[in-house]
Protein backbone atom coordinates (compact mmCIF):
# COMPACT_ATOMS: atom_id res chain seq x y z
CA UNK A 1 0.00 0.00 0.00
CA UNK A 2 1.36 3.64 -1.34
CA UNK A 3 1.58 6.22 1.48
CA UNK A 4 -0.24 9.58 1.62
CA UNK A 5 2.72 11.40 0.37
CA UNK A 6 3.83 8.38 -2.42
CA UNK A 7 0.51 8.75 -4.02
CA UNK A 8 0.60 12.14 -3.75
CA UNK A 9 4.27 12.56 -5.12
CA UNK A 10 3.33 9.94 -7.74
CA UNK A 11 0.19 11.61 -8.58
CA UNK A 12 2.19 14.59 -9.03
CA UNK A 13 4.74 13.04 -11.34
CA UNK A 14 1.80 11.44 -13.44
CA UNK A 15 0.67 14.74 -13.85
CA UNK A 16 3.99 16.67 -15.23
CA UNK A 17 4.40 13.80 -17.38
CA UNK A 18 1.02 14.45 -18.93
CA UNK A 19 2.48 17.86 -19.46
CA UNK A 20 5.29 16.77 -21.28
CA UNK A 21 3.61 14.73 -23.40
CA UNK A 22 1.52 17.14 -24.82
CA UNK A 23 4.06 19.46 -24.84
CA UNK A 24 6.46 17.72 -27.12
CA UNK A 25 3.89 16.19 -29.44
CA UNK A 26 2.85 19.47 -29.61
CA UNK A 27 6.59 20.95 -30.68
CA UNK A 28 6.99 17.86 -32.84
CA UNK A 29 3.22 18.34 -34.43
CA UNK A 30 2.98 14.44 -34.71
CA UNK A 31 2.83 11.60 -32.79
CA UNK A 32 0.86 9.35 -30.89
CA UNK A 33 -0.87 11.12 -27.32
CA UNK A 34 -3.81 8.41 -26.90
CA UNK A 35 -2.15 5.51 -25.56
CA UNK A 36 0.92 7.23 -24.34
CA UNK A 37 -1.75 8.88 -21.86
CA UNK A 38 -3.33 5.63 -21.06
CA UNK A 39 0.08 4.35 -19.72
CA UNK A 40 1.15 7.70 -17.79
CA UNK A 41 0.19 6.44 -14.70
CA UNK A 42 1.96 2.68 -14.72
CA UNK A 43 5.00 4.61 -16.23
CA UNK A 44 5.10 6.81 -13.02
CA UNK A 45 4.66 4.12 -10.73
CA UNK A 46 7.45 2.44 -12.38
CA UNK A 47 10.01 4.73 -12.35
CA UNK A 48 9.41 7.06 -9.71
CA UNK A 49 8.14 4.12 -7.32
CA UNK A 50 9.39 0.54 -8.18
CA UNK A 51 12.04 -0.17 -10.97
CA UNK A 52 15.61 -0.16 -9.39
CA UNK A 53 17.04 1.88 -12.28
CA UNK A 54 19.67 4.71 -12.42
CA UNK A 55 19.33 7.50 -14.58
CA UNK A 56 23.36 8.20 -14.36
CA UNK A 57 24.03 4.97 -15.33
CA UNK A 58 21.26 3.63 -17.79
CA UNK A 59 23.01 0.38 -18.90
CA UNK A 60 23.63 -0.71 -15.51
CA UNK A 61 23.26 -4.67 -16.02
CA UNK A 62 21.61 -5.85 -12.53
CA UNK A 63 18.94 -2.91 -13.74
CA UNK A 64 15.20 -3.67 -13.48
CA UNK A 65 13.98 -3.38 -17.72
CA UNK A 66 10.92 -1.71 -18.94
CA UNK A 67 9.85 -2.50 -22.61
CA UNK A 68 7.69 -0.41 -24.79
CA UNK A 69 6.04 -2.88 -26.56
CA UNK A 70 3.18 -0.75 -28.11
CA UNK A 71 6.19 1.57 -28.81
CA UNK A 72 4.19 4.51 -30.77
CA UNK A 73 3.34 5.05 -27.49
CA UNK A 74 7.02 6.69 -27.05
CA UNK A 75 6.03 9.76 -25.57
CA UNK A 76 5.39 8.53 -22.50
CA UNK A 77 8.39 6.67 -22.09
CA UNK A 78 10.39 9.95 -23.19
CA UNK A 79 7.93 11.67 -20.77
CA UNK A 80 9.11 9.43 -17.73
CA UNK A 81 12.87 9.84 -18.82
CA UNK A 82 13.17 13.09 -18.65
CA UNK A 83 11.13 13.73 -15.45
CA UNK A 84 13.42 11.04 -14.01
CA UNK A 85 16.84 12.84 -15.23
CA UNK A 86 17.99 10.19 -17.73
CA UNK A 87 18.48 13.58 -19.93
CA UNK A 88 17.62 17.04 -20.04
CA UNK A 89 14.14 18.69 -20.25
CA UNK A 90 15.00 20.74 -23.45
CA UNK A 91 15.41 17.60 -25.10
CA UNK A 92 11.18 16.49 -25.28
CA UNK A 93 10.86 19.91 -27.70
CA UNK A 94 13.11 17.79 -30.50
CA UNK A 95 10.49 14.71 -30.50
CA UNK A 96 10.55 13.14 -34.26
CA UNK A 97 12.90 15.83 -35.51
CA UNK A 98 16.21 15.02 -37.55
CA UNK A 99 18.95 13.87 -35.73
CA UNK A 100 16.76 14.03 -32.58
CA UNK A 101 17.82 11.20 -29.78
CA UNK A 102 13.70 11.05 -29.24
CA UNK A 103 12.93 9.29 -32.33
CA UNK A 104 9.51 8.68 -33.49
CA UNK A 105 9.49 4.64 -31.51
CA UNK A 106 12.37 3.88 -29.06
CA UNK A 107 15.59 3.82 -29.73
CA UNK A 108 17.95 1.52 -27.37
CA UNK A 109 20.91 3.30 -28.62
CA UNK A 110 19.76 6.94 -29.45
CA UNK A 111 18.21 7.57 -26.08
CA UNK A 112 19.80 7.62 -22.64
CA UNK A 113 17.45 5.20 -20.96
CA UNK A 114 15.71 3.07 -23.68
CA UNK A 115 16.27 -0.74 -22.83
CA UNK A 116 15.08 -1.67 -26.26
CA UNK A 117 14.49 -0.47 -29.41
CA UNK A 118 10.63 -1.18 -30.29
CA UNK A 119 8.02 0.14 -32.95
CA UNK A 120 6.74 -2.91 -34.97
CA UNK A 121 4.04 -4.18 -32.91
CA UNK A 122 4.12 -7.54 -31.43
CA UNK A 123 7.77 -7.77 -30.40
CA UNK A 124 8.57 -6.53 -27.09
CA UNK A 125 6.99 -9.67 -24.79
CA UNK A 126 8.86 -11.93 -26.81
CA UNK A 127 12.19 -9.49 -26.04
CA UNK A 128 11.52 -9.68 -22.61
CA UNK A 129 11.22 -13.14 -22.04
CA UNK A 130 14.68 -13.34 -23.81
CA UNK A 131 16.14 -10.95 -21.04
CA UNK A 132 13.97 -12.74 -18.30
CA UNK A 133 15.41 -15.82 -19.49
CA UNK A 134 18.90 -14.56 -19.38
CA UNK A 135 18.17 -13.46 -15.80
CA UNK A 136 17.10 -16.63 -14.50
CA UNK A 137 20.36 -18.49 -16.25
CA UNK A 138 22.44 -16.33 -14.13
CA UNK A 139 20.05 -16.04 -11.57
CA UNK A 140 20.05 -12.20 -11.45
CA UNK A 141 17.66 -9.95 -9.47
CA UNK A 142 16.11 -8.04 -11.81
CA UNK A 143 12.75 -8.05 -12.93
CA UNK A 144 11.30 -7.25 -16.48
CA UNK A 145 7.99 -5.30 -17.35
CA UNK A 146 6.77 -5.22 -20.28
CA UNK A 147 3.68 -3.19 -21.89
CA UNK A 148 1.81 -4.31 -24.33
CA UNK A 149 -1.22 -2.85 -25.97
CA UNK A 150 -5.08 -4.46 -26.58
CA UNK A 151 -4.63 -3.68 -30.24
CA UNK A 152 -0.94 -5.11 -30.40
CA UNK A 153 -2.84 -8.33 -29.13
CA UNK A 154 -4.00 -8.63 -32.40
CA UNK A 155 -0.02 -9.54 -33.79
CA UNK A 156 -0.16 -13.62 -33.47
CA UNK A 157 3.50 -12.57 -32.32
CA UNK A 158 2.14 -11.68 -29.14
CA UNK A 159 0.54 -15.78 -28.27
CA UNK A 160 3.49 -17.23 -29.54
CA UNK A 161 5.70 -15.22 -26.84
CA UNK A 162 2.88 -15.89 -24.14
CA UNK A 163 3.08 -19.47 -24.53
CA UNK A 164 7.11 -18.75 -24.04
CA UNK A 165 6.68 -16.62 -20.43
CA UNK A 166 4.71 -19.48 -19.08
CA UNK A 167 6.51 -22.56 -20.80
CA UNK A 168 10.15 -21.27 -19.21
CA UNK A 169 8.24 -20.12 -15.87
CA UNK A 170 9.39 -16.71 -16.27
CA UNK A 171 7.98 -14.94 -12.99
CA UNK A 172 10.44 -12.15 -13.00
CA UNK A 173 8.68 -10.97 -15.74
CA UNK A 174 5.65 -8.59 -15.46
CA UNK A 175 3.14 -7.86 -18.48
CA UNK A 176 1.05 -5.31 -18.19
CA UNK A 177 -2.14 -5.05 -21.19
CA UNK A 178 -3.22 -1.47 -22.03
CA UNK A 179 -6.41 -2.04 -21.85
CA UNK A 180 -7.99 0.99 -23.47
CA UNK A 181 -10.47 -0.16 -26.15
CA UNK A 182 -9.45 1.58 -29.45
CA UNK A 183 -7.00 1.54 -32.22
CA UNK A 184 -6.57 3.93 -35.42
CA UNK A 185 -9.28 2.60 -37.20
CA UNK A 186 -11.58 2.72 -33.93
CA UNK A 187 -12.91 0.56 -31.39
CA UNK A 188 -11.17 -2.54 -31.02
CA UNK A 189 -14.40 -4.61 -30.62
CA UNK A 190 -15.31 -3.70 -33.92
CA UNK A 191 -11.68 -3.81 -35.71
CA UNK A 192 -10.83 -7.67 -34.56
CA UNK A 193 -12.83 -8.09 -31.00
CA UNK A 194 -10.71 -8.57 -28.12
CA UNK A 195 -13.21 -9.78 -25.28
CA UNK A 196 -12.18 -10.78 -22.23
CA UNK A 197 -7.94 -10.70 -22.16
CA UNK A 198 -8.24 -12.09 -19.04
CA UNK A 199 -9.26 -15.20 -19.50
CA UNK A 200 -7.39 -15.59 -22.69
CA UNK A 201 -4.28 -14.90 -21.01
CA UNK A 202 -5.50 -17.30 -18.05
CA UNK A 203 -5.86 -19.72 -20.30
CA UNK A 204 -2.57 -19.61 -21.45
CA UNK A 205 -1.26 -20.17 -17.94
CA UNK A 206 -0.80 -16.77 -16.81
CA UNK A 207 -1.13 -15.41 -13.55
CA UNK A 208 -4.08 -12.65 -14.18
CA UNK A 209 -4.53 -9.42 -12.57
CA UNK A 210 -7.67 -7.36 -13.04
CA UNK A 211 -7.19 -3.44 -12.04
CA UNK A 212 -7.63 0.42 -13.13
CA UNK A 213 -4.78 0.87 -14.66
CA UNK A 214 -5.22 4.66 -13.47
CA UNK A 215 -5.39 3.78 -9.81
CA UNK A 216 -1.69 4.18 -8.21
CA UNK A 217 -2.99 1.56 -5.23
CA UNK A 218 -3.95 -1.07 -7.39
CA UNK A 219 -1.07 -1.12 -9.21
CA UNK A 220 1.01 -1.07 -6.30
CA UNK A 221 -0.94 -3.80 -5.37
CA UNK A 222 -0.98 -6.10 -8.57
CA UNK A 223 3.29 -5.75 -8.59
CA UNK A 224 3.34 -6.39 -5.36
CA UNK A 225 0.82 -9.74 -6.08
CA UNK A 226 2.99 -10.55 -9.28
CA UNK A 227 6.20 -10.37 -7.20
CA UNK A 228 5.13 -13.05 -4.90
CA UNK A 229 3.55 -14.86 -7.86
CA UNK A 230 5.86 -18.14 -8.06
CA UNK A 231 6.81 -20.45 -11.43
CA UNK A 232 4.42 -18.30 -14.02
CA UNK A 233 4.38 -15.05 -15.57
CA UNK A 234 1.75 -11.95 -14.15
CA UNK A 235 -0.71 -10.31 -16.73
CA UNK A 236 -2.16 -7.02 -15.10
CA UNK A 237 -5.08 -6.17 -17.23
CA UNK A 238 -5.02 -2.36 -16.86
CA UNK A 239 -8.33 -1.00 -17.39
CA UNK A 240 -7.55 2.67 -18.96
CA UNK A 241 -8.80 5.28 -20.70
CA UNK A 242 -7.27 6.45 -23.69
CA UNK A 243 -5.91 10.13 -24.06
CA UNK A 244 -6.93 9.86 -20.01
CA UNK A 245 -6.46 13.22 -18.07
CA UNK A 246 -7.44 15.26 -21.32
CA UNK A 247 -11.20 15.50 -21.88
CA UNK A 248 -11.34 16.43 -25.46
CA UNK A 249 -9.10 13.17 -26.45
CA UNK A 250 -10.42 10.54 -24.07
CA UNK A 251 -11.66 7.45 -25.52
CA UNK A 252 -11.53 8.96 -29.15
CA UNK A 253 -10.01 7.17 -31.26
CA UNK A 254 -8.73 10.05 -34.03
CA UNK A 255 -6.53 10.98 -30.73
CA UNK A 256 -4.57 7.94 -31.44
CA UNK A 257 -1.96 9.48 -33.51
CA UNK A 258 -3.01 12.90 -33.99
CA UNK A 259 -0.80 15.75 -32.26
CA UNK A 260 -2.19 18.62 -30.51
CA UNK A 261 -2.23 22.19 -32.30
CA UNK A 262 -1.80 25.48 -30.39
CA UNK A 263 -5.13 26.16 -28.81
CA UNK A 264 -5.75 22.31 -27.77
CA UNK A 265 -2.30 22.28 -26.50
CA UNK A 266 -3.53 24.91 -23.82
CA UNK A 267 -6.20 23.44 -23.61
CA UNK A 268 -4.87 20.28 -22.48
CA UNK A 269 -2.26 21.85 -20.33
CA UNK A 270 -5.07 24.00 -18.28
CA UNK A 271 -6.73 20.97 -17.62
CA UNK A 272 -3.85 19.28 -15.89
CA UNK A 273 -3.06 22.32 -14.16
CA UNK A 274 -0.05 22.78 -15.64
CA UNK A 275 -0.67 26.41 -17.08
CA UNK B 1 36.92 -38.54 -53.11
CA UNK B 2 37.48 -37.67 -49.52
CA UNK B 3 34.79 -37.00 -46.77
CA UNK B 4 31.26 -35.58 -47.02
CA UNK B 5 30.20 -33.67 -44.13
CA UNK B 6 27.18 -31.46 -44.15
CA UNK B 7 27.77 -27.68 -42.88
CA UNK B 8 24.93 -27.91 -40.75
CA UNK B 9 26.80 -30.91 -38.85
CA UNK B 10 30.50 -29.20 -38.49
CA UNK B 11 27.71 -26.47 -37.17
CA UNK B 12 26.41 -28.41 -34.26
CA UNK B 13 30.37 -29.44 -33.52
CA UNK B 14 31.41 -26.33 -33.55
CA UNK B 15 28.90 -24.82 -31.41
CA UNK B 16 29.66 -27.29 -28.39
CA UNK B 17 33.39 -26.01 -28.77
CA UNK B 18 32.88 -22.66 -28.19
CA UNK B 19 29.76 -23.39 -25.04
CA UNK B 20 32.93 -25.37 -23.48
CA UNK B 21 35.15 -22.13 -24.17
CA UNK B 22 32.78 -19.47 -23.75
CA UNK B 23 29.92 -19.15 -20.62
CA UNK B 24 27.87 -16.71 -23.05
CA UNK B 25 27.02 -18.68 -25.41
CA UNK B 26 23.44 -20.00 -25.36
CA UNK B 27 21.51 -21.64 -28.55
CA UNK B 28 17.72 -21.16 -28.99
CA UNK B 29 16.05 -23.70 -31.90
CA UNK B 30 12.85 -23.68 -32.95
CA UNK B 31 11.66 -28.30 -32.66
CA UNK B 32 14.18 -28.78 -35.04
CA UNK B 33 17.51 -29.23 -32.68
CA UNK B 34 17.71 -33.09 -34.43
CA UNK B 35 18.19 -31.24 -38.38
CA UNK B 36 19.70 -28.38 -37.45
CA UNK B 37 22.41 -30.32 -35.24
CA UNK B 38 21.80 -27.84 -32.28
CA UNK B 39 20.81 -31.20 -30.33
CA UNK B 40 24.33 -31.71 -29.03
CA UNK B 41 24.80 -28.21 -27.24
CA UNK B 42 20.79 -28.60 -25.89
CA UNK B 43 22.23 -32.33 -24.18
CA UNK B 44 25.65 -30.64 -22.95
CA UNK B 45 24.18 -27.07 -21.99
CA UNK B 46 20.75 -27.52 -21.14
CA UNK B 47 20.88 -24.44 -18.89
CA UNK B 48 21.85 -22.55 -21.51
CA UNK B 49 19.65 -23.84 -24.23
CA UNK B 50 16.34 -22.19 -24.99
CA UNK B 51 13.59 -24.36 -26.79
CA UNK B 52 11.11 -22.20 -28.66
CA UNK B 53 9.26 -24.81 -29.85
CA UNK B 54 7.54 -24.09 -33.39
CA UNK B 55 7.69 -19.95 -33.53
CA UNK B 56 10.57 -18.66 -35.33
CA UNK B 57 9.23 -14.93 -34.67
CA UNK B 58 8.78 -15.53 -31.28
CA UNK B 59 12.37 -17.19 -31.21
CA UNK B 60 14.31 -14.22 -33.11
CA UNK B 61 13.12 -11.67 -30.80
CA UNK B 62 13.85 -13.54 -27.73
CA UNK B 63 17.23 -14.24 -29.19
CA UNK B 64 17.00 -10.08 -29.21
CA UNK B 65 16.62 -9.91 -25.52
CA UNK B 66 18.81 -12.49 -24.34
CA UNK B 67 21.65 -10.26 -26.54
CA UNK B 68 20.31 -7.57 -25.24
CA UNK B 69 21.74 -8.39 -21.59
CA UNK B 70 25.35 -9.86 -23.31
CA UNK B 71 24.41 -13.35 -23.86
CA UNK B 72 26.21 -14.53 -27.46
CA UNK B 73 22.56 -16.27 -28.96
CA UNK B 74 23.06 -18.36 -31.52
CA UNK B 75 19.18 -18.64 -33.09
CA UNK B 76 18.51 -21.54 -35.43
CA UNK B 77 15.89 -23.28 -37.66
CA UNK B 78 15.42 -23.31 -41.63
CA UNK B 79 16.49 -21.11 -43.27
CA UNK B 80 13.27 -20.19 -45.37
CA UNK B 81 11.98 -19.87 -41.59
CA UNK B 82 14.59 -18.22 -40.54
CA UNK B 83 14.58 -14.88 -43.11
CA UNK B 84 11.13 -15.25 -44.34
CA UNK B 85 8.73 -15.94 -41.95
CA UNK B 86 10.64 -14.35 -38.97
CA UNK B 87 12.04 -11.43 -41.10
CA UNK B 88 10.61 -8.67 -39.31
CA UNK B 89 11.82 -9.51 -36.29
CA UNK B 90 14.96 -10.30 -37.55
CA UNK B 91 14.94 -6.85 -38.89
CA UNK B 92 13.91 -4.74 -36.54
CA UNK B 93 14.38 -6.00 -33.27
CA UNK B 94 17.84 -7.70 -34.33
CA UNK B 95 18.74 -5.81 -37.35
CA UNK B 96 17.53 -2.47 -35.96
CA UNK B 97 19.09 -2.39 -32.73
CA UNK B 98 22.44 -3.89 -33.72
CA UNK B 99 21.81 -6.55 -31.57
CA UNK B 100 24.40 -9.25 -30.67
CA UNK B 101 22.53 -12.16 -32.46
CA UNK B 102 23.92 -14.76 -34.63
CA UNK B 103 21.18 -16.79 -36.92
CA UNK B 104 22.85 -19.81 -37.85
CA UNK B 105 20.71 -21.14 -40.69
CA UNK B 106 20.68 -24.81 -41.93
CA UNK B 107 18.86 -26.34 -44.87
CA UNK B 108 19.47 -23.41 -47.22
CA UNK B 109 19.41 -23.87 -50.80
CA UNK B 110 17.82 -26.46 -53.40
CA UNK B 111 20.03 -29.29 -51.95
CA UNK B 112 17.36 -29.67 -49.48
CA UNK B 113 15.74 -32.17 -51.97
CA UNK B 114 12.78 -33.71 -51.18
CA UNK B 115 10.90 -31.48 -48.87
CA UNK B 116 10.52 -29.49 -52.23
CA UNK B 117 10.14 -25.45 -53.10
CA UNK B 118 8.52 -24.69 -50.13
CA UNK B 119 11.31 -25.57 -47.61
CA UNK B 120 14.09 -24.26 -49.90
CA UNK B 121 15.28 -21.56 -49.37
CA UNK B 122 17.19 -19.12 -52.43
CA UNK B 123 15.68 -16.11 -51.45
CA UNK B 124 17.43 -15.78 -47.90
CA UNK B 125 20.81 -13.87 -48.53
CA UNK B 126 19.03 -11.10 -50.56
CA UNK B 127 16.73 -10.87 -47.39
CA UNK B 128 19.77 -10.90 -45.49
CA UNK B 129 22.10 -8.52 -46.80
CA UNK B 130 19.73 -5.33 -47.25
CA UNK B 131 19.49 -5.13 -43.61
CA UNK B 132 22.16 -1.82 -42.51
CA UNK B 133 25.26 -3.88 -40.20
CA UNK B 134 24.01 -7.23 -41.02
CA UNK B 135 26.91 -9.42 -41.99
CA UNK B 136 26.27 -12.25 -43.97
CA UNK B 137 28.43 -15.77 -44.26
CA UNK B 138 27.80 -18.64 -46.30
CA UNK B 139 30.95 -21.26 -45.68
CA UNK B 140 31.92 -23.77 -48.51
CA UNK B 141 32.89 -26.66 -46.22
CA UNK B 142 32.92 -28.55 -43.02
CA UNK B 143 36.01 -26.75 -41.90
CA UNK B 144 35.15 -23.74 -43.19
CA UNK B 145 31.71 -23.64 -41.42
CA UNK B 146 33.37 -24.33 -38.27
CA UNK B 147 36.37 -21.53 -38.19
CA UNK B 148 33.30 -18.95 -39.25
CA UNK B 149 31.23 -20.31 -36.51
CA UNK B 150 34.05 -19.34 -34.50
CA UNK B 151 34.32 -15.94 -35.67
CA UNK B 152 30.77 -15.14 -35.90
CA UNK B 153 30.99 -15.79 -32.06
CA UNK B 154 33.82 -13.09 -32.16
CA UNK B 155 32.34 -10.57 -34.16
CA UNK B 156 30.16 -7.90 -32.46
CA UNK B 157 27.02 -7.28 -34.10
CA UNK B 158 24.22 -9.48 -35.68
CA UNK B 159 25.49 -11.96 -38.35
CA UNK B 160 23.72 -14.28 -40.57
CA UNK B 161 25.25 -18.10 -41.09
CA UNK B 162 23.80 -19.96 -44.30
CA UNK B 163 24.44 -24.00 -43.67
CA UNK B 164 23.29 -27.01 -45.98
CA UNK B 165 21.42 -30.04 -45.13
CA UNK B 166 23.73 -32.59 -47.75
CA UNK B 167 26.88 -33.83 -46.93
CA UNK B 168 29.36 -32.18 -48.63
CA UNK B 169 33.31 -32.81 -50.21
CA UNK B 170 35.28 -30.95 -48.10
CA UNK B 171 37.32 -28.10 -49.85
CA UNK B 172 39.78 -26.85 -46.83
CA UNK B 173 42.27 -28.74 -44.67
CA UNK B 174 42.59 -28.37 -40.84
CA UNK B 175 44.81 -25.44 -41.58
CA UNK B 176 42.96 -22.58 -43.20
CA UNK B 177 41.75 -20.03 -41.73
CA UNK B 178 38.99 -17.52 -42.71
CA UNK B 179 38.87 -14.01 -41.99
CA UNK B 180 35.12 -12.04 -41.85
CA UNK B 181 35.27 -9.54 -44.43
CA UNK B 182 38.49 -11.43 -46.75
CA UNK B 183 37.92 -13.09 -50.27
CA UNK B 184 40.42 -16.24 -50.71
CA UNK B 185 41.79 -16.29 -54.50
CA UNK B 186 41.79 -20.54 -54.50
CA UNK B 187 43.51 -20.37 -58.58
CA UNK B 188 45.51 -17.78 -59.89
CA UNK B 189 44.64 -17.61 -63.72
CA UNK B 190 43.67 -14.67 -66.37
CA UNK B 191 41.07 -15.87 -68.66
CA UNK B 192 38.27 -15.02 -66.26
CA UNK B 193 37.32 -15.16 -62.61
CA UNK B 194 34.68 -17.54 -61.32
CA UNK B 195 33.46 -16.11 -57.02
CA UNK B 196 31.48 -18.96 -55.82
CA UNK B 197 30.10 -19.19 -52.31
CA UNK B 198 28.78 -22.14 -50.10
CA UNK B 199 28.95 -25.61 -51.92
CA UNK B 200 29.49 -23.19 -55.09
CA UNK B 201 32.82 -23.70 -54.50
CA UNK B 202 33.80 -26.95 -54.94
CA UNK B 203 31.57 -26.74 -58.24
CA UNK B 204 33.79 -23.61 -59.38
CA UNK B 205 37.32 -25.52 -58.51
CA UNK B 206 35.80 -28.70 -60.52
CA UNK B 207 34.68 -26.29 -63.30
CA UNK B 208 38.24 -24.29 -62.91
CA UNK B 209 39.97 -27.68 -64.04
CA UNK B 210 37.68 -28.75 -66.62
CA UNK B 211 38.50 -25.26 -68.10
CA UNK B 212 42.38 -25.65 -67.45
CA UNK B 213 42.03 -29.00 -69.33
CA UNK B 214 40.87 -27.05 -71.91
CA UNK B 215 43.72 -24.97 -71.91
CA UNK B 216 41.62 -21.53 -69.99
CA UNK B 217 42.99 -20.74 -66.71
CA UNK B 218 40.83 -18.99 -64.66
CA UNK B 219 41.26 -17.66 -60.91
CA UNK B 220 38.73 -18.76 -58.54
CA UNK B 221 37.44 -16.86 -55.46
CA UNK B 222 36.08 -18.20 -52.53
CA UNK B 223 33.23 -15.46 -51.17
CA UNK B 224 32.34 -17.04 -47.34
CA UNK B 225 31.09 -13.52 -46.70
CA UNK B 226 28.81 -11.71 -49.30
CA UNK B 227 28.52 -8.82 -46.49
CA UNK B 228 30.69 -6.84 -46.26
CA UNK B 229 31.89 -7.81 -49.77
CA UNK B 230 35.40 -7.72 -50.51
CA UNK B 231 35.46 -5.03 -52.79
CA UNK B 232 39.33 -4.74 -53.09
CA UNK B 233 39.60 -8.46 -54.56
CA UNK B 234 36.67 -7.76 -56.63
CA UNK B 235 37.71 -4.72 -58.59
CA UNK B 236 41.55 -6.85 -58.61
CA UNK B 237 39.62 -9.51 -60.51
CA UNK B 238 37.69 -6.92 -63.00
CA UNK B 239 41.02 -5.25 -63.86
CA UNK B 240 43.13 -8.21 -63.91
CA UNK B 241 40.67 -10.86 -65.94
CA UNK B 242 38.18 -8.87 -67.47
CA UNK B 243 35.18 -11.11 -67.22
CA UNK B 244 33.56 -12.50 -63.42
CA UNK B 245 31.59 -15.72 -63.03
CA UNK B 246 29.27 -15.43 -59.62
CA UNK B 247 28.29 -18.98 -59.31
CA UNK B 248 25.78 -19.67 -56.04
CA UNK B 249 22.70 -22.28 -54.78
CA UNK B 250 20.35 -18.94 -54.46
CA UNK B 251 18.44 -16.95 -56.80
CA UNK B 252 20.32 -14.88 -59.00
CA UNK B 253 18.48 -12.32 -57.75
CA UNK B 254 19.71 -10.29 -54.76
CA UNK B 255 22.50 -13.22 -53.76
CA UNK B 256 26.03 -13.16 -54.99
CA UNK B 257 25.30 -11.75 -58.53
CA UNK B 258 23.92 -8.61 -57.52
CA UNK B 259 26.66 -8.28 -54.59
CA UNK B 260 29.73 -8.70 -57.07
CA UNK B 261 27.50 -6.91 -60.08
CA UNK B 262 27.44 -4.06 -57.74
CA UNK B 263 31.09 -3.85 -57.24
CA UNK B 264 31.95 -4.01 -60.56
CA UNK B 265 29.72 -1.84 -62.42
CA UNK B 266 30.48 0.99 -60.22
CA UNK B 267 34.29 0.33 -60.47
CA UNK B 268 35.28 -1.31 -63.32
CA UNK B 269 32.89 -2.74 -65.52
CA UNK B 270 33.47 -6.02 -67.30
CA UNK B 271 31.43 -8.77 -68.91
CA UNK B 272 29.78 -11.16 -65.98
CA UNK B 273 27.44 -13.99 -65.80
CA UNK B 274 25.50 -15.70 -63.23
CA UNK B 275 24.99 -19.01 -61.92
CA UNK B 276 22.54 -19.44 -60.01
CA UNK B 277 18.63 -20.43 -59.63
CA UNK B 278 17.00 -17.93 -62.42
CA UNK B 279 14.13 -16.55 -60.99
CA UNK B 280 12.02 -20.03 -60.33
CA UNK B 281 10.92 -21.59 -56.89
CA UNK B 282 12.84 -25.27 -56.05
CA UNK B 283 10.82 -28.93 -56.70
CA UNK B 284 11.13 -31.70 -54.92
CA UNK B 285 13.72 -34.29 -56.57
CA UNK B 286 17.75 -35.83 -55.63
CA UNK B 287 20.09 -32.79 -54.46
CA UNK B 288 21.82 -33.99 -57.68
CA UNK B 289 18.74 -34.34 -59.84
CA UNK B 290 17.95 -30.49 -58.84
CA UNK B 291 21.57 -29.41 -59.20
CA UNK B 292 21.16 -29.91 -63.14
CA UNK B 293 18.25 -28.84 -63.35
CA UNK B 294 18.48 -25.62 -62.14
CA UNK B 295 21.65 -25.31 -64.12
CA UNK B 296 24.81 -25.70 -60.99
CA UNK B 297 26.74 -28.54 -62.10
CA UNK B 298 30.52 -27.75 -63.20
CA UNK B 299 29.51 -28.24 -66.45
CA UNK B 300 27.14 -25.06 -66.76
CA UNK B 301 29.63 -22.81 -65.02
CA UNK B 302 31.95 -23.55 -67.70
CA UNK B 303 29.90 -22.93 -70.60
CA UNK B 304 28.75 -19.46 -68.53
CA UNK B 305 33.01 -19.03 -68.25
CA UNK B 306 33.24 -19.99 -71.82
CA UNK B 307 30.23 -17.31 -72.59
CA UNK B 308 31.78 -14.36 -70.54
CA UNK B 309 34.71 -14.62 -72.24
CA UNK B 310 33.36 -14.60 -75.76
CA UNK B 311 32.10 -11.03 -74.51
CA UNK B 312 35.46 -9.15 -73.72
CA UNK B 313 36.16 -6.68 -75.98
CA UNK B 314 38.62 -7.67 -78.34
Amino acid sequence: MLTQAQLEELTERARQMRGHIIRMLSASKSGHPGGSLSAVDLLAYLYFHKMKIDPKNPQMPDRDRFILSKGHAAPVLYAALAEKGYFEMDLIDTLRQFKSKLQGHPDMWKTPGVDISSGSLGQGLSVGNGIAIAGKMDQKPYRVYVLIGDGESQEGQIWEATMTSVHNKLDNLTAFLDYNHLQIDGKVEDVKSFTDPAARFAAFGWHVIDIDGHNLNEIDQAISEAEQTKGKPTMIIMHTVKGKGCSFMENQAGWHGKAPNAEETEKALKEFGLC
Amino acid sequence: MGDRIATRDAYGKALVKLGESNPNIVVLDADLTKSTKTADFFKKFPERSVQMGIAEADMMSTAGGLASTGKIPFASTFAIFATGRAYDQVRNTIGYAGLNVKIAATHAGITVGADGGSHQSIEDIALMRVIPGMTVLNPADAVETEKLIFAAAEHKGPVYIRLGREPMPLVFGEDYQPEIGKAVRLREGKAATIMATGIMVERALIAADLLNQKGTNVRVINIHTIKPIDSAEIIKAAWETGAIITTEEHSVIGGLASAVAEVVVQNHPVPMEFIGVKDKFGQSGEPAELMNEYGLNPEHIVAAVEKAIGRKDS
